[in-house]
């Protein structure tokens, strides 16, 4: 909410300045957003009156004035076409600096000297007004400082208003609140009622009281719509950012911003029969006042006459209703609506209006007469017209009432952990309007003011007092006591350890966007099971992720194109897809290597990263954290995989993830220049750990025999060191593979495996002929099982 | 001619030790004076030729001149083992400002990294981490922590939904209702974690990250919350920085707080106040709706956006680098 700072404190006796009052309303709750001056300082520029106007003798666009300002007559050619005799406009004398930073000198234009100028809206920062020159009324008092005439040493404050606080969202709630706040006065101008000089009346029914329990109307006959609203008027408008739209209209806006009511004005003679506050039929539909034609939902409220909807109650008026140039008799309309009436319904139909901005948040209940007598005098005064008696249709039962609430100083300390004591607690009531009932020692028994609608329980006094007193002079306590230990167990790896183990790898952590373009999923075959967003900000943050695959190939490419050749990723994150009972949400680690195995050294050719550095890379994570379980490699398929090239990690039998050198078509479809290596894995499976426990050391020595064997190429290696494993049993220690061969000396479509084998027993050592024998055992196996022979 | 004398002999072998350069040659030396076959060995199978009174003492010359031949072969042994060292040494000489062979290194995400910072310090405090899952429904998100039906409230938390009318949390604080529904008090947590909201401009992005923090005991007071905060605050950013609370407006607090700090000036001078925390007194309608009664327990909840820190502390000067994922950017945060 925007508001003239002077036009508070007409309503708050205050000896604080903007900047102060600004700081204070900040620290109560109220943050001012901004404080601007509403006017750059005009120096120099005075109210100037045409005397008389000529033709220019050289130049058919301009013209030559004869001005007073200041102290002489002068001539100043100007070029404004609504330059005539008799107006007043500001002046811009000799020596004068514009807003814009023009100089005003003398000058001669087309051979006439002008000495000053005469100046638009814009020119003085004023406006935006710019067809012509900025007119004063007639008797603003040639000579006097423009800044002084029109009120322009004055701040706007721009306050952001948390929802719960509507009562301020008016020159009367802020001002109650800056006293409450500083002990300031209240100085409100006085608002007395208007007498009727008509009895004209009007039907009111209220068929939805609940949505709207108070209609108070007023026939106002005989108004002049063309009326002049005062500049003052006009002035307090554009410093809340409202412009003036004609007498009726202004009178309704300024009320609005000055008591917080929401009013609208109808032409009497467009309404048939009574007003009829109801709730809209089945498709009923009306013109608004912005000239939309909108269906009506059943839930919003209707003001109807007896023929059809007039306005769409407490959000906007309708087009067929509103004043216009022919209105002569007008309604004036002071309602409260319910904010659960109102709330949603404006957003619904895209509209953002201050009348259901203050309904939703919560209008003062007891404030439609004063409204209506305040808008009455005004539009009288401005317009003239005779006003009829006051209308007003009420239903008590759906007004509501604050409720008493009791406030316990003792809990407010225990809160607060404060030591206020009951009379400073209820000075600060009091100050804020409270009605308090301080019969009780220790308790207090409140009654909020109507215009509080968010006080309904104890925690909302102690907030209250806690605020005005300030939370500043509230004690701190520094943390201590109640410790008690919280760590995690070592069956469980952090991330936080997990993420720096991969950092120690040469990994670069990365965060992407949870969401994906359906494009991307498509093109990657990771559609299937997606979930879509209701309300996306785009189509290409549409869906929420299936994979940190997408994320991933977007950085590398984005990276790629900065000129990065080698380099690793990691992401920790969650991915989502729909799952028979619902949405399934899982953590995962996507991985990504691409260019050089590692950095490039005078000493050794450069190699470009290959399956087994990515498989290493993930061998080594689950072998330094002893994730428990049996851990296989096997061969797998996905769409974006190299078929050759791809494989899933399973622990205990259960996928944990897929890895694998991408597709060569994918590479070349994301135009890359090289390709990159991927894996996905379940961040939980790579986060178990074991709690390591003693088992007895080797005291005897190893023996290592090595093997190499021919088989059929297809046989996976992960098979043979199976069968050697089941073979050998627990004697081998380990199997290491050292070499694989194809080529000459080996048969086409057989390769060459050479394998240790590291034989070992716990409690003796081996005798050679048992070494002999376990290894005459395997390789028997092999052969049995896999055709494996020795290679000569 | 007349049989070399010992001495002679040892002269001789002395020059010839002098003379070896390397072990081979020092052994030849050697062999041929004091082998098997060696001259001076010789003289000694030529004693029994001698007149007895005479044998007695040529053999004393002789293994006087053995004895002196010996050990200076095992002298000039070492002193050849040492120059031998030497060369190796020399030979063995590398450039060692060439660069080692190393691995380019990785780095966590600077906000990961701010991250770690802030729940490294909630944890010294005694917080456990906490965790929830970043689709939420209604209930946990809005209804539990006390956000009426359509008040404005929900309006400025701009939310993505799913078609079933399920969303993405907007607030990390929908923990604090799944921990506080499982364990009784005393609960002491901190959640961090992803949240969204759907505004993507030049100081929002539609994801960003917070830290929500939660402590419910007897006795738990705004004193306490304003203590805890300053410590933290200036843990963090390892400073003695200025910080106050401004009264402000969440639904699941009251009394509720944001949370400035007087940052400083690049000469060190406090300078601007800066936004960095909301936090307040857990409202008492949270509690309840979690099993809690509120009048014999209180509490108080944070919750900070971990982007801000990490900008703050970094100096970041763009919300939006953070998901840009630049190498360049991110590796500068290692």
């Amino acid at each position: 909410m925007k508001i003239s700072y002077r036009w508070l404190t007409e309503w708050a006796d205050t000896d604080l300045n903007a900047e102060q009052a600004a700081e204070r309303f900040t620290l109560a709750g109220l943050e001012v957003d901004d404080l601007a001056s509403v006017a750059p300082p005009l120096d120099g520029v005075v109210v100037g009156e045409i005397l008389a106007v000529e033709p220019h003798p050289d130049a058919d666009r301009l013209r030559v004035c004869r001005v007073t300002g200041d102290s002489e007559e002068r001539t100043i050619v100007c070029g404004a076409p609504n330059a005539r005799t008799g107006l007043k406009a500001p002046l811009a004398t000799l020596g004068t600096t514009l807003p814009g930073g023009l100089k005003i000198k003398p000058a001669k234009l087309r051979g006439v000297r002008s000495e000053g100028m005469l100046c638009s809206e814009p020119e003085l920062g004023l406006g935006e007004d710019a067809a012509g020159l900025m007119e004063l009324p007639e008797d603003a008092p040639t000579g006097k400082p423009l800044a002084g005439y029109l009120g322009l040493d004055d701040h706007v404050l721009e306050i952001d208003l948390t929802p719960n606080r509507a009562d301020c969202l008016s020159v009367r709630g802020l001002a109650r609140e800056l006293a409450a706040l500083t002990g300031a006065s209240l100085s409100a101008p006085e608002m007395p009622p208007v007498e009727a000089v008509i009895d004209d009346g009007l039907d009111i029914e209220l068929q939805s009281p609940e949505d709207c329990p108070r209609y108070i109307g007023r026939i106002i006959r005989d108004v002049d719509v063309h009326a002049e609203t005062p500049l003052w008027m006009v002035e307090a408008l554009r410093r809340s950012g409202l412009r003036s739209l004609g007498p009726i209209v202004d009178v309704t806006n300024y009320v609005l911003l000055e008591l917080g009511q929401p009013m609208h004005a109808f032409d009497l003679a467009r309404i048939n029969g009574g007003i009829r506050v109801r709730r809209p039929e089945k498709n009923e539909c009306m013109t608004l006042l912005d000239g939309r034609e909108v269906e009506l939902d059943q839930d919003m409220v209707l003001i109807a006459d007896h023929q059809g909807p007039l306005a769409l109650g407490g959000i906007m008026g309708g087009e067929g209703s509103a004043v216009g140039d022919s209105t002569r008799d007008i309604l004036l309309e002071s309602a409260w609506f319910n904010p659960a009436s109102i709330i949603g319904r404006s957003r619904r139909l895209g509209l953002a209006t201050e009348s259901a901005h203050r309904f939703e948040r919560g209008v003062d209940p007891q404030l439609q007469r004063l409204a209506a007598e305040r808008a009455t005098a005004l539009i009288i005064e401005i317009a003239g017209g005779r006003p009829g008696p006051l209308l007003e249709a009420s239903d008590e039962e759906f007004i509501p009432v604050n409720p008493e609430v009791e406030l316990r100083v003792d809990r407010l300390n225990r809160v607060l952990g404060s030591d206020l004591d009951s009379d400073t607690v209820h000075e600060i009531l009091e100050r804020l309007g409270m009605q308090v009932d301080a019969g009780r020692a220790g308790v207090f028994g409140i009654i909020a003011p109507s215009a509080r609608r968010d006080i309904e329980i104890e925690e909302d006094l102690i907030e209250e007092v806690a605020r005005v007193y300030g939370y500043d002079r509230l004690p701190s306590r520094r943390p201590g006591g109640g410790l008690t230990i919280r760590i995690p167990g070592e069956g469980e790896l952090s991330e936080t350890s997990l993420r720096h183990q991969l950092c120690a790898r040469g990994f670069q952590e990365i965060m992407t966007w949870s969401f994906v373009s359906e494009k991307e999923l498509e093109r990657l075959d990771l559609l299937e099971h997606a979930q879509p967003l209701a309300n996306p900000l785009s189509r290409d943050l549409a869906i929420l992720r299936t994979s940190m695959l997408p994320g991933l190939l977007q950085t590398a490419g984005a990276n790629m194109r900065r000129q990065h050749d080698s380099f690793r990723l990691f992401e920790l994150g969650e991915c989502f897809s729909q799952g028979e009972s619902g949405l399934v949400e899982t953590s995962r680690l996507g991985l990504l290597m691409t260019g050089a195995s590692r950095a490039e050294h005078f000493s050794a050719k450069p190699r470009v990263v290959d399956f087994f550095d990515l498989k290493g890379e993930i061998e080594h994570l689950l072998s330094l954290n002893q994730v428990p379980g049996e851990i296989r490699f096997e061969p797998t398929t996905r769409p974006w995989l190299h078929p050759g090239q791809a494989a899933e990690l399973t622990i205990d039998g259960v996928s944990a993830g897929w890895l694998g050198q991408l597709h060569p078509a994918l590479v070349t479809e994301l135009d890359w220049p090289r390709s990159a290596f991927v894996a996905e894995l379940a961040t939980d499976q790579m986060r178990r750990k074991q709690l390591p426990e003693f088992s007895s050391l080797w005291r005897f020595p190893s023996v290592r025999r090595d093997l190499s064997l021919v088989v059929e190429e297809q046989i996976p290696s992960a098979a043979l060191i199976d069968e050697i494993r089941k073979v050998g049993g627990a004697s081998v220690r380990n199997c290491i593979i050292f070499d694989q061969y194809q080529g000459p000396g080996v048969e086409k479509g057989f390769k060459s495996l050479s394998i240790g084998l590291i034989i070992r027993e716990v409690s003796r050592t081996l005798k050679d002929q048992e070494v002999e024998a376990l290894t005459a055992k395997v390789v028997d196996g092999l052969e049995q099982r896999f055709n494996a022979r020795l290679r000569g | 001619m007349s049989s070399p004398t010992p001495e002679g002999l040892l002269d001789e072998a002395l020059g010839r030790v002098g003379q070896a350069a390397d072990a081979r040659s020092l052994d030849e030396v050697r062999v041929r004076y004091l082998g098997k076959k060696g001259s001076l060995t010789g003289l000694l199978k030529q004693l029994g030729s001698l007149p007895p009174e005479k044998r007695r003492e040529a053999g004393q010359a002789v293994n006087r001149c053995k004895q002196a031949l010996e050990q200076a072969v095992a002298e000039r042994e070492q002193v050849l083992e040492r120059s031998a060292l030497e060369a190796r040494l020399e030979d063995e000489r590398i450039d060692v400002t060439l660069p080692g062979r190393m691995h380019e290194p990785g780095g966590p995400h600077p906000v990961s990294r701010a991250l770690e910072r802030i729940l490294a310090i909630f944890n010294q405090l005694g917080f456990a981490v906490a965790t929830g899952p970043e689709v939420e429904d209604d209930y946990h998100n809005f209804g539990a922590l006390n956000f009426p039906e359509h008040h404005p409230a929900r309006a400025m938390h701009d939310t993505f939904y799913l078609p079933n009318g399920d969303l993405l949390r907007t607030h990390t604080s929908p923990v604090q209702i799944r921990v506080m529904k499982e364990t009784p008090p005393p609960v002491r947590i901190v959640a961090p974690g992803r949240v969204f909201r759907s505004d993507s401009d030049q100081t929002h992005t539609p994801q960003f990250h917070q830290v929500e923090g939660l402590l419910v005991d007897r006795d738990v007071t705004f004193a306490d919350l304003k203590g805890l905060l300053a410590d933290f605050v200036n843990a963090f950013f390892e400073d003695d920085l200025e910080m106050r609370l401004r009264p402000s407006y969440f639904p699941f607090t009251e009394p509720s707080a944001e949370v400035d700090v007087r940052w400083r000036d690049p000469d060190g001078t406090p300078g601007h106040w800066l936004e960095v925390l909301g936090c307040g007194m857990v409202h008492p309608n949270v509690l309840v709706n979690c099993g809690i009664d509120p009048q014999e327990y209180t509490g108080y909840a944070f919750g900070l956006g971990v982007e801000r820190f990490a900008m703050l502390r970094y100096k970041v000067n763009d919300l939006r680098l953070f998901f840009e994922n630049d190498l360049n950017f991110l590796r500068q945060f290692r």
